[in-house]
């Protein structure tokens, strides 16, 4: 089992009760959560990457235990090797996007040099088109770019699983085809492991991976 | 000459250290005031405003009591044979605190205005809380520490109060410009007054002028 992750948690704010409570099992390399927003996919994403402490329940990535409450067991965030790529793709907007991409490869106290380049970056750099524009800051980039940045920057450290909020939402439509193909033949090329949360029904047919509806914190089989 | 040089390095000499202790120890606190929850934050937050609004005398009468021979502290700093009473270290003190609130409310402000995602992101990937300071927060701050520091500078040039309470008035030794200031005026000596007042004027502006200059462009925070 690639992906197994049961876990419940309840949420309360001052007018707001939630429950989530989503059972995922899958041997496939591509899954998807689908759903309406606010029906817990970002929670759940969150809770595989550790930054949200489920009540009780586990998550078990590729035979990795990250989490199980029966055993007391809560790997730390920055322990796990997942890869999360943000909705808004969260560039850090003081490093360049090869700083970006290097930002995981060292985890000291300091940032990468600009000037100095680590093969690794390049080889990210070379894979997802984004030479020319190494130098620049996220603010100066498109759209597109920034997100082949972000996946860069989520692939550089090698990860048992990318997860992926939402990869296509801040894209304008002819832009979201392109990359929905250029995500999946990465997927295929690199054998990833991949978990993408979307609302977006076009996303689920163009990913055919495994498919779990999301509704009111519960998950669902659809495919 | 000497009449304005002296007081000079000493004021710049006493305001840097003032701005380097804050910049150490206002953004420490204010870090730890950002990310603190509980009720009572409010409540430390007002206590550590408060040499903003109090009369400087005041805190220099506080200061005396705590670190003067006879004080709280001064009796054990005194066995240690530290004295801060009439000495340049004690205008230090005396600007550090008048200044603190500058340098802690700027950089407060700053680092909560820090987007916590990308917090986040950087220990997805793979960084300790210490590395996730000293390379997303700390730089994202940077600017609106700086303004703060710059402020903070400005503030401890031009401080009296506090300063002649704790440092005195000893030309050559605790003699800070704007107490040089004072002691011309009082004797007379308009000439001298009105340069140090120039000098002190002047250097205030470009503080300021700095305080907008100095963040570069990539630090201006900019989402998608």
């Amino acid at each position: 089992m690639s992906v197994d992750i049961a876990i419940r948690k309840t949420l309360r704010s001052d007018d707001r009760h939630f429950e989530l409570d989503v059972a995922i099992a899958s041997d496939q390399r591509r899954v998807v959560l689908f759903g309406p927003s606010g029906a817990g996919k970002s929670l759940t994403l969150r809770a595989v990457a550790g930054l949200l402490t489920p009540d009780s329940g586990r998550v078990v990535v590729d035979g990795r235990v990250l989490y199980d409450s029966a055993s007391r067991v809560d790997v730390p965030t920055r322990l796990r090797d997942v890869a999360y790529v943000y909705q808004d793709y969260a560039l850090f907007p003081h490093l360049t996007v090869a700083q970006n991409i290097a930002f995981g490869l060292d985890r000291g106290w300091l940032n990468p040099p600009r000037r100095r380049r680590d093969a690794r970056v390049q080889h990210w750099l070379d894979a997802l088109e984004l030479g020319a524009i190494a130098d620049s800051y996220p603010s100066r980039i498109s759209g597109g770019q920034r997100q082949r940045v972000a996946l860069a920057r989520a692939l550089a450290t090698e990860p048992r699983i990318v997860v992926l909020d939402e990869p296509f939402a801040a894209l304008d439509p002819a832009l979201r085809g392109r990359m929905r193909t250029e995500l999946l033949a990465l997927q295929e090329r690199l054998d990833l492991q991949l978990m993408v949360i979307t609302h977006d029904p076009a996303d689920v047919e163009a990913l055919e991976g495994h498919t779990f509806e999301i509704r009111d914190g519960r998950a669902a089989v659809v495919g | 000459m000497g009449a304005i040089w002296v007081p000079l390095t000493l004021t710049l000499k006493v305001a840097l250290w003032a701005t380097a202790i804050n910049l150490v120890l206002g953004v420490a606190v204010a870090f730890g005031l950002s990310r603190w929850r509980s009720h009572a934050r409010e409540v430390v937050d007002s206590i550590l405003t408060l040499p903003l609004v109090l009369p400087p005398t005041v805190l220099g009468y506080y200061l005396l009591v705590l670190l003067g021979r006879r004080g709280v502290f001064g009796a054990w700093l005194d066995r240690l044979g530290i004295e801060l009473v009439f000495t340049w270290q004690g205008a230090v003190i005396a600007s550090t605190l008048v200044a603190f609130p500058l340098v802690q409310k700027a950089a407060r402000a700053a680092f909560e205005a820090v987007d916590p995602q990308l917090e986040s992101a950087a220990r997805v990937l793979g960084l300790r809380e210490t590395a996730v300071f000293f390379r997303v927060s700390l730089p994202l701050a940077a600017r609106g520490i700086t303004a703060g520091a710059l402020l903070a500078f400005a503030r401890a040039l031009g401080e009296f109060g506090a300063t002649l309470m704790i440092a005195g008035n000893l030309p050559g030794r605790t003699q800070t410009l704007s107490v040089a200031i004072y002691a011309a005026v009082q004797s007379g000596d308009d000439t001298t007054a009105g340069i140090m007042v120039a000098v002190v004027s002047v250097t205030c502006v470009v503080a300021l002028l700095l305080a907008g200059w100095l963040a570069p462009d990539h630090l201006r925070r900019s989402r998608p």
